[in-house]
Protein backbone atom coordinates (compact mmCIF):
# COMPACT_ATOMS: atom_id res chain seq x y z
CA UNK A 1 0.00 0.00 0.00
CA UNK A 2 1.81 3.04 -1.40
CA UNK A 3 2.24 5.63 2.02
CA UNK A 4 -0.24 8.53 0.94
CA UNK A 5 -2.52 5.50 2.20
CA UNK A 6 -1.06 4.14 4.98
CA UNK A 7 -3.11 6.42 7.70
CA UNK A 8 -6.05 5.29 5.65
CA UNK A 9 -7.10 1.80 5.60
CA UNK A 10 -9.54 0.26 3.54
CA UNK A 11 -12.10 2.92 3.59
CA UNK A 12 -11.72 6.65 1.55
CA UNK A 13 -12.12 5.62 -1.92
CA UNK A 14 -12.15 7.94 -4.79
CA UNK A 15 -11.86 7.60 -8.43
CA UNK A 16 -8.36 8.78 -8.24
CA UNK A 17 -6.79 6.31 -6.07
CA UNK A 18 -9.26 3.31 -6.37
CA UNK A 19 -7.15 1.64 -8.57
CA UNK A 20 -4.57 0.97 -6.05
CA UNK A 21 -7.12 -0.09 -3.50
CA UNK A 22 -6.62 -3.73 -2.87
CA UNK A 23 -3.62 -4.69 -4.95
CA UNK A 24 -1.25 -4.10 -1.89
CA UNK A 25 0.84 -1.55 -4.07
CA UNK A 26 0.84 -3.71 -6.93
CA UNK A 27 0.14 -0.31 -8.99
CA UNK A 28 3.52 0.91 -8.55
CA UNK A 29 5.42 -2.08 -9.79
CA UNK A 30 2.57 -3.76 -12.29
CA UNK A 31 5.45 -6.34 -13.32
CA UNK A 32 6.42 -7.85 -9.91
CA UNK A 33 3.64 -9.42 -8.07
CA UNK A 34 3.31 -7.71 -4.78
CA UNK A 35 4.41 -9.10 -1.48
CA UNK A 36 0.25 -9.88 -0.91
CA UNK A 37 0.56 -11.24 -4.20
CA UNK A 38 3.02 -13.65 -3.67
CA UNK A 39 2.08 -14.63 -0.15
CA UNK A 40 -1.26 -15.65 -1.81
CA UNK A 41 0.40 -17.45 -4.76
CA UNK A 42 2.69 -19.41 -2.78
CA UNK A 43 -0.61 -20.40 -0.19
CA UNK A 44 -2.45 -21.47 -3.25
CA UNK A 45 0.06 -23.37 -4.59
CA UNK A 46 0.66 -25.27 -1.44
CA UNK A 47 -2.91 -25.98 -1.22
CA UNK A 48 -3.29 -27.28 -5.00
CA UNK A 49 -0.11 -29.52 -4.11
CA UNK A 50 -2.01 -30.74 -0.94
CA UNK A 51 -5.07 -31.31 -3.01
CA UNK A 52 -7.17 -29.20 -1.11
CA UNK A 53 -7.90 -26.59 -3.24
CA UNK A 54 -7.72 -26.55 -7.44
CA UNK A 55 -7.08 -23.89 -10.05
CA UNK A 56 -11.02 -24.68 -10.85
CA UNK A 57 -11.92 -23.65 -7.93
CA UNK A 58 -10.52 -20.34 -7.36
CA UNK A 59 -11.79 -19.94 -11.51
CA UNK A 60 -15.42 -20.77 -10.20
CA UNK A 61 -15.34 -18.73 -7.09
CA UNK A 62 -14.32 -15.83 -9.27
CA UNK A 63 -16.94 -16.73 -12.32
CA UNK A 64 -19.59 -16.80 -9.66
CA UNK A 65 -19.72 -13.80 -7.27
CA UNK A 66 -18.86 -11.71 -10.88
CA UNK A 67 -22.18 -13.41 -13.05
CA UNK A 68 -23.76 -15.19 -11.23
CA UNK A 69 -24.58 -14.26 -7.07
CA UNK A 70 -25.45 -10.40 -6.85
CA UNK A 71 -27.95 -8.10 -6.24
CA UNK A 72 -30.26 -9.52 -9.14
CA UNK A 73 -31.20 -12.30 -7.16
CA UNK A 74 -32.23 -9.96 -4.27
CA UNK A 75 -33.72 -7.78 -6.53
CA UNK A 76 -36.16 -10.24 -8.17
CA UNK A 77 -37.23 -11.40 -4.65
CA UNK A 78 -37.99 -7.56 -3.54
CA UNK A 79 -39.95 -7.41 -7.46
CA UNK A 80 -41.92 -10.65 -6.62
CA UNK A 81 -42.48 -9.42 -3.23
CA UNK A 82 -44.16 -6.26 -3.94
CA UNK A 83 -46.59 -8.23 -6.78
CA UNK A 84 -47.33 -11.03 -4.84
CA UNK A 85 -48.83 -10.71 -1.27
CA UNK A 86 -48.30 -14.24 -0.30
CA UNK A 87 -44.95 -14.56 -1.79
CA UNK A 88 -44.26 -11.45 0.30
CA UNK A 89 -45.47 -13.20 3.49
CA UNK A 90 -43.45 -16.14 2.68
CA UNK A 91 -40.00 -13.95 1.73
CA UNK A 92 -40.65 -12.63 5.33
CA UNK A 93 -41.36 -15.70 7.53
CA UNK A 94 -38.46 -18.21 5.84
CA UNK A 95 -36.51 -16.05 2.93
CA UNK A 96 -34.08 -19.37 2.98
CA UNK A 97 -37.20 -21.19 1.24
CA UNK A 98 -38.54 -18.16 -0.53
CA UNK A 99 -35.08 -17.80 -2.46
CA UNK A 100 -35.18 -21.51 -3.55
CA UNK A 101 -39.20 -20.57 -4.73
CA UNK A 102 -37.44 -18.38 -7.11
CA UNK A 103 -35.14 -21.36 -8.98
CA UNK A 104 -32.24 -20.01 -6.78
CA UNK A 105 -29.88 -22.51 -4.87
CA UNK A 106 -29.27 -21.20 -1.46
CA UNK A 107 -26.19 -23.43 0.00
CA UNK A 108 -25.39 -20.57 2.46
CA UNK A 109 -24.68 -22.36 6.28
CA UNK A 110 -26.43 -18.96 7.07
CA UNK A 111 -29.81 -18.07 7.63
CA UNK A 112 -30.85 -15.24 5.47
CA UNK A 113 -34.07 -12.88 7.09
CA UNK A 114 -35.86 -10.21 5.24
CA UNK A 115 -36.63 -6.93 6.94
CA UNK A 116 -39.58 -5.00 5.31
CA UNK A 117 -39.33 -0.99 5.52
CA UNK A 118 -42.75 0.29 6.15
CA UNK A 119 -44.49 3.59 6.22
CA UNK A 120 -42.35 5.79 9.11
CA UNK A 121 -40.02 2.73 9.57
CA UNK A 122 -36.71 2.64 7.66
CA UNK A 123 -34.33 -0.17 8.32
CA UNK A 124 -30.42 -0.58 7.33
CA UNK A 125 -28.09 -2.98 8.01
CA UNK A 126 -24.36 -3.36 8.98
CA UNK A 127 -21.71 -5.19 10.88
CA UNK A 128 -19.81 -4.04 13.28
CA UNK A 129 -17.68 -6.61 14.27
CA UNK A 130 -16.34 -7.91 10.77
CA UNK A 131 -18.66 -7.38 7.69
CA UNK A 132 -21.78 -9.98 7.64
CA UNK A 133 -23.62 -9.17 4.28
CA UNK A 134 -26.16 -11.24 2.86
CA UNK A 135 -23.72 -12.52 0.41
CA UNK A 136 -26.33 -14.93 -1.14
CA UNK A 137 -28.97 -12.57 -2.41
CA UNK A 138 -26.74 -9.72 -2.80
CA UNK A 139 -23.02 -11.09 -3.92
CA UNK A 140 -20.15 -9.90 -2.34
CA UNK A 141 -20.44 -6.43 -0.61
CA UNK A 142 -18.54 -2.90 -1.18
CA UNK A 143 -15.84 -1.83 -0.30
CA UNK A 144 -17.54 0.89 2.18
CA UNK A 145 -19.49 -1.57 3.64
CA UNK A 146 -16.49 -3.29 5.29
CA UNK A 147 -15.12 -0.14 6.25
CA UNK A 148 -14.41 1.35 9.63
CA UNK A 149 -16.52 4.70 9.01
CA UNK A 150 -19.36 2.71 8.13
CA UNK A 151 -18.71 -0.07 11.19
CA UNK A 152 -17.95 2.51 13.36
CA UNK A 153 -21.02 5.10 12.97
CA UNK A 154 -23.74 3.14 11.33
CA UNK A 155 -25.39 1.97 14.85
CA UNK A 156 -24.64 5.42 16.52
CA UNK A 157 -25.06 8.46 13.96
CA UNK A 158 -27.01 6.63 11.32
CA UNK A 159 -29.01 9.60 9.73
CA UNK A 160 -25.45 10.92 9.28
CA UNK A 161 -24.33 8.15 7.45
CA UNK A 162 -27.17 7.79 5.00
CA UNK A 163 -26.85 11.36 4.15
CA UNK A 164 -23.28 11.04 3.14
CA UNK A 165 -24.58 8.03 1.34
CA UNK A 166 -27.01 10.19 -0.67
CA UNK A 167 -29.98 9.03 1.31
CA UNK A 168 -31.82 12.22 3.26
CA UNK A 169 -35.08 10.61 5.56
CA UNK A 170 -37.38 12.73 6.78
CA UNK A 171 -37.41 13.61 10.35
CA UNK A 172 -40.71 11.59 11.11
CA UNK A 173 -39.22 8.34 9.59
CA UNK A 174 -37.88 6.24 12.61
CA UNK A 175 -34.34 4.19 11.96
CA UNK A 176 -34.17 0.13 12.67
CA UNK A 177 -30.51 -0.31 12.23
CA UNK A 178 -29.56 -4.71 12.14
CA UNK A 179 -25.94 -4.86 13.82
CA UNK A 180 -25.35 -8.26 12.53
CA UNK A 181 -23.97 -10.18 14.96
CA UNK A 182 -24.94 -13.90 14.84
CA UNK A 183 -25.51 -16.44 11.91
CA UNK A 184 -28.15 -15.00 10.47
CA UNK A 185 -27.74 -12.10 7.12
CA UNK A 186 -30.73 -9.75 6.57
CA UNK A 187 -31.47 -7.77 4.09
CA UNK A 188 -33.98 -4.95 3.73
CA UNK A 189 -37.17 -5.54 1.60
CA UNK A 190 -37.85 -1.74 0.43
CA UNK A 191 -41.32 -0.61 -0.30
CA UNK A 192 -42.98 0.18 -4.06
CA UNK A 193 -42.56 3.78 -4.91
CA UNK A 194 -45.03 5.28 -5.93
CA UNK A 195 -45.83 5.79 -9.79
CA UNK A 196 -45.03 2.24 -10.55
CA UNK A 197 -48.24 1.15 -10.75
CA UNK A 198 -48.87 -1.58 -13.48
CA UNK A 199 -44.95 -2.11 -13.74
CA UNK A 200 -43.78 -5.80 -15.02
CA UNK A 201 -41.75 -7.40 -12.44
CA UNK A 202 -38.44 -7.11 -14.74
CA UNK A 203 -39.40 -3.35 -14.91
CA UNK A 204 -39.75 -2.92 -10.65
CA UNK A 205 -36.61 -5.64 -10.22
CA UNK A 206 -34.27 -3.05 -12.32
CA UNK A 207 -35.40 0.13 -9.90
CA UNK A 208 -33.89 -2.13 -6.76
CA UNK A 209 -30.68 -1.81 -6.46
CA UNK A 210 -28.03 -3.09 -4.16
CA UNK A 211 -28.17 -0.19 -1.52
CA UNK A 212 -32.03 -0.15 -1.23
CA UNK A 213 -31.64 -3.42 -0.32
CA UNK A 214 -29.00 -2.88 2.19
CA UNK A 215 -30.87 -0.23 3.74
CA UNK A 216 -28.96 3.19 2.62
CA UNK A 217 -31.28 4.15 -0.60
CA UNK A 218 -34.35 4.07 -1.61
CA UNK A 219 -36.06 2.83 -4.87
CA UNK A 220 -36.07 5.61 -7.57
CA UNK A 221 -37.66 6.15 -10.51
CA UNK A 222 -35.82 7.19 -13.47
CA UNK A 223 -36.63 10.66 -14.39
CA UNK A 224 -38.36 9.68 -17.34
CA UNK A 225 -40.50 7.67 -16.40
CA UNK A 226 -43.42 8.65 -19.24
CA UNK A 227 -41.07 7.69 -22.00
CA UNK A 228 -40.01 4.26 -20.51
CA UNK B 1 -4.95 -14.49 25.02
CA UNK B 2 -4.30 -11.02 23.62
CA UNK B 3 -6.25 -8.08 22.31
CA UNK B 4 -9.09 -8.19 24.42
CA UNK B 5 -11.88 -5.63 23.23
CA UNK B 6 -10.54 -5.38 20.43
CA UNK B 7 -9.78 -2.40 17.76
CA UNK B 8 -12.61 -5.08 15.17
CA UNK B 9 -15.10 -3.53 17.83
CA UNK B 10 -16.02 -0.25 16.08
CA UNK B 11 -19.57 0.33 16.90
CA UNK B 12 -19.76 3.59 18.00
CA UNK B 13 -16.26 4.83 17.51
CA UNK B 14 -15.26 8.33 16.11
CA UNK B 15 -12.07 9.15 14.42
CA UNK B 16 -12.45 7.04 10.70
CA UNK B 17 -13.96 9.71 8.63
CA UNK B 18 -16.93 9.64 5.99
CA UNK B 19 -18.19 6.88 4.38
CA UNK B 20 -17.17 6.93 1.10
CA UNK B 21 -18.55 5.04 -1.62
CA UNK B 22 -16.17 3.64 -4.39
CA UNK B 23 -18.03 4.08 -7.94
CA UNK B 24 -18.36 1.52 -10.13
CA UNK B 25 -16.38 -1.27 -8.07
CA UNK B 26 -15.59 -4.41 -9.04
CA UNK B 27 -16.53 -7.67 -7.36
CA UNK B 28 -12.52 -7.98 -7.07
CA UNK B 29 -9.85 -5.52 -7.44
CA UNK B 30 -7.52 -7.82 -8.45
CA UNK B 31 -6.95 -11.81 -9.12
CA UNK B 32 -5.57 -12.32 -5.44
CA UNK B 33 -8.44 -11.31 -3.60
CA UNK B 34 -10.45 -14.09 -5.66
CA UNK B 35 -8.23 -16.55 -4.84
CA UNK B 36 -7.93 -15.48 -1.66
CA UNK B 37 -11.67 -15.76 -1.29
CA UNK B 38 -11.92 -18.93 -2.87
CA UNK B 39 -8.86 -20.56 -0.24
CA UNK B 40 -11.27 -19.42 2.57
CA UNK B 41 -14.37 -21.48 0.60
CA UNK B 42 -12.59 -24.47 0.17
CA UNK B 43 -11.12 -24.51 4.06
CA UNK B 44 -14.09 -22.87 6.20
CA UNK B 45 -15.98 -25.33 7.96
CA UNK B 46 -13.43 -28.21 6.88
CA UNK B 47 -10.64 -27.11 8.93
CA UNK B 48 -11.71 -24.52 10.91
CA UNK B 49 -14.96 -22.80 12.21
CA UNK B 50 -15.96 -19.27 11.25
CA UNK B 51 -15.84 -18.09 14.64
CA UNK B 52 -12.28 -19.49 14.76
CA UNK B 53 -11.19 -17.52 11.90
CA UNK B 54 -12.92 -14.10 12.71
CA UNK B 55 -11.36 -14.63 16.27
CA UNK B 56 -7.87 -15.17 14.01
CA UNK B 57 -8.34 -11.66 12.54
CA UNK B 58 -9.17 -10.17 15.59
CA UNK B 59 -5.66 -11.19 17.08
CA UNK B 60 -3.97 -9.02 14.64
CA UNK B 61 -2.01 -5.67 16.23
CA UNK B 62 -4.85 -2.96 15.87
CA UNK B 63 -2.78 -1.40 14.03
CA UNK B 64 -1.87 -3.17 10.99
CA UNK B 65 -5.79 -4.00 11.50
CA UNK B 66 -6.84 -0.85 10.41
CA UNK B 67 -4.20 -0.30 7.30
CA UNK B 68 -4.85 -3.57 5.80
CA UNK B 69 -7.54 -3.74 3.62
CA UNK B 70 -10.06 -6.55 3.65
CA UNK B 71 -8.85 -8.87 1.57
CA UNK B 72 -5.48 -8.53 3.05
CA UNK B 73 -6.88 -8.92 6.82
CA UNK B 74 -8.37 -12.46 5.27
CA UNK B 75 -5.12 -13.77 4.04
CA UNK B 76 -3.35 -13.09 7.27
CA UNK B 77 -6.18 -14.98 9.17
CA UNK B 78 -6.00 -17.96 6.46
CA UNK B 79 -2.37 -18.06 6.69
CA UNK B 80 -2.51 -17.68 10.73
CA UNK B 81 -5.64 -20.52 11.46
CA UNK B 82 -4.12 -23.21 8.54
CA UNK B 83 -0.78 -23.08 10.31
CA UNK B 84 -2.23 -23.24 13.38
CA UNK B 85 -4.51 -26.25 12.85
CA UNK B 86 -1.40 -27.63 10.87
CA UNK B 87 -3.04 -27.79 7.24
CA UNK B 88 0.10 -25.84 6.19
CA UNK B 89 3.38 -25.46 7.99
CA UNK B 90 5.55 -21.64 7.73
CA UNK B 91 8.52 -24.32 6.18
CA UNK B 92 6.05 -25.69 3.32
CA UNK B 93 5.11 -22.27 2.80
CA UNK B 94 8.58 -21.11 2.46
CA UNK B 95 9.64 -23.72 0.44
CA UNK B 96 6.53 -24.14 -1.85
CA UNK B 97 6.49 -27.87 -1.27
CA UNK B 98 4.42 -30.17 0.99
CA UNK B 99 6.44 -32.62 3.53
CA UNK B 100 3.06 -33.34 5.30
CA UNK B 101 -0.33 -34.47 4.60
CA UNK B 102 -3.17 -32.73 6.07
CA UNK B 103 -5.29 -33.35 8.91
CA UNK B 104 -8.38 -35.00 8.08
CA UNK B 105 -11.56 -32.23 7.61
CA UNK B 106 -13.79 -32.02 10.42
CA UNK B 107 -17.25 -34.04 9.80
CA UNK B 108 -20.19 -31.62 9.34
CA UNK B 109 -22.02 -30.27 12.70
CA UNK B 110 -24.65 -31.86 14.07
CA UNK B 111 -27.91 -29.80 13.53
CA UNK B 112 -29.07 -27.61 16.69
CA UNK B 113 -30.78 -29.33 19.34
CA UNK B 114 -34.35 -28.20 20.24
CA UNK B 115 -33.95 -25.88 23.27
CA UNK B 116 -36.54 -24.20 25.16
CA UNK B 117 -35.68 -20.74 25.11
CA UNK B 118 -35.94 -18.51 28.48
CA UNK B 119 -36.88 -15.26 26.69
CA UNK B 120 -39.91 -14.73 24.69
CA UNK B 121 -40.42 -12.15 22.12
CA UNK B 122 -41.65 -8.75 23.90
CA UNK B 123 -39.54 -9.65 27.23
CA UNK B 124 -37.50 -6.89 28.76
CA UNK B 125 -33.81 -8.03 29.00
CA UNK B 126 -30.41 -6.57 30.22
CA UNK B 127 -26.91 -7.01 28.33
CA UNK B 128 -24.33 -8.61 30.57
CA UNK B 129 -21.28 -5.82 31.08
CA UNK B 130 -19.00 -9.06 29.72
CA UNK B 131 -15.53 -8.25 28.55
CA UNK B 132 -14.27 -11.87 28.43
CA UNK B 133 -10.39 -12.53 27.56
CA UNK B 134 -11.36 -14.12 24.23
CA UNK B 135 -13.69 -13.75 21.42
CA UNK B 136 -17.38 -12.40 21.92
CA UNK B 137 -19.87 -11.32 19.61
CA UNK B 138 -21.80 -9.11 22.07
CA UNK B 139 -20.65 -5.57 20.79
CA UNK B 140 -18.93 -3.12 23.45
CA UNK B 141 -21.20 -0.03 22.94
CA UNK B 142 -23.93 -2.60 23.68
CA UNK B 143 -22.52 -4.30 27.11
CA UNK B 144 -24.92 -3.40 30.21
CA UNK B 145 -27.98 -2.07 28.22
CA UNK B 146 -31.32 -2.52 28.29
CA UNK B 147 -33.37 -3.86 25.49
CA UNK B 148 -36.55 -6.29 24.41
CA UNK B 149 -36.77 -9.62 23.12
CA UNK B 150 -38.01 -9.18 19.39
CA UNK B 151 -37.41 -12.61 17.88
CA UNK B 152 -36.28 -16.11 18.62
CA UNK B 153 -34.20 -17.67 16.00
CA UNK B 154 -33.37 -20.76 17.52
CA UNK B 155 -30.06 -22.70 19.36
CA UNK B 156 -26.73 -21.75 17.69
CA UNK B 157 -23.04 -22.12 19.46
CA UNK B 158 -21.69 -19.92 21.53
CA UNK B 159 -19.31 -18.15 19.24
CA UNK B 160 -17.01 -17.47 22.72
CA UNK B 161 -16.81 -21.48 22.90
CA UNK B 162 -16.72 -22.16 19.13
CA UNK B 163 -13.93 -19.27 18.80
CA UNK B 164 -11.39 -21.10 20.62
CA UNK B 165 -12.05 -24.53 19.67
CA UNK B 166 -13.79 -25.85 22.46
CA UNK B 167 -17.06 -28.45 22.54
CA UNK B 168 -19.94 -26.35 20.64
CA UNK B 169 -22.02 -24.56 23.83
CA UNK B 170 -25.86 -24.36 21.49
CA UNK B 171 -27.83 -21.85 22.99
CA UNK B 172 -30.79 -19.49 21.65
CA UNK B 173 -30.10 -16.75 19.97
CA UNK B 174 -32.55 -13.61 19.56
CA UNK B 175 -32.67 -10.51 18.16
CA UNK B 176 -32.77 -7.61 20.93
CA UNK B 177 -33.83 -4.27 19.91
CA UNK B 178 -32.72 -1.16 21.61
CA UNK B 179 -33.60 2.29 21.72
CA UNK B 180 -31.39 4.04 20.34
CA UNK B 181 -31.25 6.58 23.40
CA UNK B 182 -30.06 4.23 25.59
CA UNK B 183 -27.45 3.07 23.54
CA UNK B 184 -26.19 6.53 23.07
CA UNK B 185 -27.46 9.58 24.83
CA UNK B 186 -30.37 11.73 24.69
CA UNK B 187 -28.77 12.81 21.20
CA UNK B 188 -29.87 9.96 19.85
CA UNK B 189 -33.13 10.20 17.58
CA UNK B 190 -36.36 9.03 20.05
CA UNK B 191 -37.71 6.55 18.05
CA UNK B 192 -34.56 5.35 16.42
CA UNK B 193 -33.17 1.29 17.14
CA UNK B 194 -30.61 -0.84 17.01
CA UNK B 195 -31.35 -4.76 16.58
CA UNK B 196 -28.47 -6.93 17.80
CA UNK B 197 -28.44 -10.94 17.55
CA UNK B 198 -27.77 -11.99 20.86
CA UNK B 199 -27.02 -15.06 22.31
CA UNK B 200 -29.14 -16.21 25.69
CA UNK B 201 -25.87 -16.08 28.26
CA UNK B 202 -25.28 -12.78 27.24
CA UNK B 203 -28.61 -11.25 28.64
CA UNK B 204 -30.40 -11.44 32.31
CA UNK B 205 -33.54 -10.13 32.74
CA UNK B 206 -34.28 -6.83 33.27
CA UNK B 207 -34.10 -6.09 36.84
CA UNK B 208 -36.74 -3.99 38.36
CA UNK B 209 -35.97 -0.74 38.77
Amino acid sequence: MSDQHRHDPDQSYNENDAHDHGNGGGAHHPDAPSEIEARTLALESLLIEKRILTSEDVDRVVSAYEHDIGPMIGAHLVARAWLDPGYRRRLLKDAPAAVRELGYEYHADTRLVVIPNQPGIHNMVVCTLCSCYPWMVLGLPPTWYKSAPYRSRAVSEPRAVLAELGLQLPDEVAINVWDSSAELRYMVLPERPAGTEGWTEEELAKIVTRDCMIGVARPQLPALVGTR
Amino acid sequence: MVNVNGVHDMGGMHGFGPVIAERAEPVFHARWEGTVRAIFERTNGRYFNIDEFRRVMERMPADAYLRASYYEKWLYAIETILKEKGVVTADELAAGQPSLPPPSPARKPDPPPRQTPRFNAGDRVATRNLNPKGHTRLPRYARGKRGVIRTHYGSFPLPDSNAHGREPDWQPCYAVEFDARELWGTEAKPGDRVCIDLWESYLEPEAPA
